[in-house]
């Protein structure tokens, strides 16, 4: 049973080193130790390389026995299988108390792999060590700037807690990190998960400080019946997004070969996860933007959401979105319609989706949005149509014709304008406890849109389209009442 | 969903489960809570008509046995059947057309329910999760549908209403074709009892209620066949 003092010398060591340290730039013992160096880990950090040669200007110690003792927690393991059990016993040896073994050979490559493996986990378990691994991708751990991987990204700080039995999609999902800007607190790929499984990080992320939402690719569990009471006691605490893998027949085949784990009748596992609150979700980037709305918005209350458009078809195809959830597009008040009325040309769509029909002065999206958020019937809002006057504002400051012919005021204002909308429902989401999700594909075409800015630099995600967002609403939704229904 | 006796099993190999007769499986599942018509398991066609007249008409007369798992393939079952005379002449046929191998058999009286919607529930084990308890949209398009939705035995109060909110087909559910909507609390009850009944009884393997009907907004579960470890 791995405990939080384990995980916090995986996760936030003093040292670490890197055992099997390369001197050549294609290998894996290279690129770890890059990487680490790279990313500025905050601690200490020490090579082993059997020559004593230096690797990136530094020099190596010759053997885990050079280490001090008390100066690393963690050790991370690119020598080849046949060495490990001996990298172990010296490890222990110098106060280290998680080891991360990128080596492959083991379990995934046959029976005489499986049973190195598993002595390799009676002899950490018996040296009191964290092993996870082997055949893993490496360790990310924001809080500490720490990058142990095999492989990029490094993502920028934020709250989302990945483990994967995949390591290809803990690097999707910090690119999408990336690329949104909603970061990520800690990273593992189990690797195969010999003794540290998807549960067991599930349940340090649970307790962990620093570590608002959970996200997990799975294929297969080895005790169902455990993982699912112990995913329960972790939903408990804080959302889990699950992907799974290997969901279909031809999926399934895959999945029993690329981690030996058999799969179950799909509708069972749905409804396990439904059972213990876990969010499931389809596809990889619906599980990163439904991670990323938990870990940036609030819960809704209910599921009543209302849709501010700038114009008519992606308030449409929002209701349609809409229409394929639990969510309610909402019937508006007496008392809504009246305020909008005030507020709005007489054009007005005067429903919901609620049109601006482009009556909008200077202050109307931040004063509409705002008397619609603050109304008691609204659960959530779905914001649609910014960054149109930011992206008109890049093609005239991209033109010929700029800045002259007034083109250098307008655009300006413009660029402020858009800006100012998308903080503003940042803003207000945070004041008010309400989701206020902001879809555009203007995330993907041009990130640099002050609209798009806007929202990243609220902190929030920006979904590249109307039904993501709903999508992921939906989700959030699914939990708040699993939660409310159990009185939690 | 089929239950998960040992169909594919080699002859040769022992039997690991077997199934309860229709009455058995109904008076074990009874006892936590699924509501089941009322019904009289009898002897002979002389009893048959007595339990009919008792019941009312139009009635439905089955035969009863252990050995008896799959009534409708073998024409097991008579439905509708409008007065005594047709009572009599069905229980005597089921009664001649019971096998040796079928070893004991009754006959099965009961009222002929009438419903336009259907939906299916039971207990199956699964492989790596253990005992699950499901709910699906029955009838003749079940399987063509395949709206189902699966839980770990035990379940909750909640667990129950959020399968019944999992079905796609929620306007099955609803006020349907002049009858009223369906009781989604006694519909988690009905679920809750199997749950229940798996907890107290580890050794079944699995149960049917199919169909479970909807007469009124009220589910009732007209058959049943529990399989337990032999």
């Amino acid at each position: 049973m791995a405990t939080t003092e384990q995980f916090l010398a995986l996760f936030e060591p003093r040292g670490v080193v890197v055992a099997g340290a390369s001197t050549h730039p294609g290998k894996f013992g290279f690129v770890a130790l890059h990487n680490l160096l790279a990313c500025g880990y905050r601690g200490k950090v020490f090579a082993t390389n059997r020559e004593g040669s230096a690797v990136l200007g530094r020099p190596t110690l010759p053997s885990l026995e050079d280490v001090p003792a008390g100066e690393a927690d963690l050790v991370f393991v690119c020598t080849p299988a046949a060495s490990n059990s001996e990298v172990l016993r010296t490890a222990a040896s110098k106060g280290i108390k998680a080891a991360f073994i990128a080596s492959a050979g083991y379990g995934e490559a046959g029976e005489e792999g499986r049973a190195l493996q598993d002595e390799l986990v009676t002899l950490a378990d018996e040296l009191g060590l964290l092993l996870v691994g082997p055949n893993g991708q490496g360790v990310v751990s924001t809080p500490v700037s720490m990058c142990a991987q095999i492989v990029a990204p490094y993502p920028p700080p934020g709250r989302i807690g990945i483990v994967s039995q995949s390591g290809n999609f803990v690097s999707s999902f910090m690119n999408y990190a990336i690329h949104s800007g909603v970061g990520v607190s800690r990273a593992v790929s189990a690797g195969n998960a010999a003794q540290v499984g998807v549960a067991d990080v599930l349940e340090f992320y649970a307790e962990d400080p620093a570590t608002d939402v959970a996200l997990a690719y799975v294929e297969g569990v080895s005790d169902g019946r455990r993982f699912f009471e112990r995913l329960r006691a972790v939903c408990e605490q804080i959302p889990v997004v699950l992907v799974k893998g290997g969901a279909t027949a031809g999926g399934a085949r895959a999945a029993a070969s690329h981690t030996g784990s058999l799969a179950t009748d799909d509708r069972v596992f749905d409804g396990m996860c439904r059972q213990a609150g876990a969010v499931r979700a389809a596809t990889i980037e619906e599980a990163y933007e439904a991670a990323a709305t938990f870990a940036t918005q609030p819960l809704p209350k209910g599921p009543k959401v209302a849709v501010l458009s700038t114009a008519g078809g992606w308030g449409v195809v929002t209701a349609d979105a809409i229409a394929r959830t639990d969510l309610d597009l909402m019937t508006l008040s007496a008392d809504l319609l009246r305020d909008l009325d005030a507020e709005l040309p007489p054009r007005w769509s005067r429903n919901n989706p609620i049109d601006l029909a482009g009556g909008e002065t200077k202050d109307t999206v931040p004063s509409v949005l705002s008397t619609v958020a603050r109304h008691d019937d609204v659960d959530a809002v779905i914001l649609l149509g910014m960054g149109i006057q930011g992206n008109q504002g890049k093609l005239e400051r991209e033109g010929p014709f700029y800045p002259d012919h007034g083109l250098d005021r307008i655009v300006s204002f413009h660029e402020r304008q858009d800006h100012r909308y998308t903080t503003t429902a940042g803003a207000l989401a945070d004041e008010l406890g309400k989701p206020i999700l902001t879809a555009t594909e203007l995330s993907i075409s041009s990130p640099d849109n002050p609209a798009v800015r806007g929202v990243v630099e609220s902190g929030k995600y920006c979904y590249p389209s109307s039904n993501r967002a709903v999508v992921a609403l939906a989700h959030l939704w699914h939990h708040a009442r699993w939660r409310a229904r159990r009185g939690l | 969903m089929p239950p998960a006796s040992a169909g594919g099993r080699a002859p040769h190999e022992p039997p690991i489960s077997r199934t309860l007769s229709e009455a058995r499986s109904k008076a074990l599942l009874a006892r936590f809570g699924v509501p089941f018509p009322e019904e009289r398991v009898v002897a002979d066609p002389d009893a048959a008509v007595a339990a009919a007249i008792d019941i009312g008409f139009p009635a439905v007369v089955k035969l009863n046995g252990d050995r008896i798992a799959h009534k409708t393939e073998r024409n097991l079952v008579r439905l509708n059947l409008a007065d005594e005379a047709a009572v009599r002449r069905a229980a005597g046929e089921l009664l001649a057309a019971a096998t040796p191998a079928d070893g004991e058999v009754e006959l099965l009286v009961a009222p002929m329910l009438r419903a336009t919607r259907e939906l299916i529930a039971g207990l199956a084990r699964d492989p790596h999760f253990g005992m699950t308890v499901m709910l699906g949209v029955g009838g003749v398009l079940a399987e063509a549908i395949a709206d189902a939705t699966i839980r770990l035995v035990p379940i909750e109060r909640e667990d129950a209403e959020e399968m019944i909110d999992d079905l796609t087909t929620q306007n099955l559910l609803r006020a349907f074709r002049g009858e009223p909507p369906v009781d989604r609390s006694r519909l988690a009850d009905v679920l809750l009892a199997l749950s229940r009944a798996a907890v107290v009884h580890p050794e079944i393997v699995s149960a049917d209620l199919n169909p479970v009907l909807i007469v009124g907004g009220e589910p009732i579960a007209v058959d049943a066949l529990v399989e337990v470890q032999a």
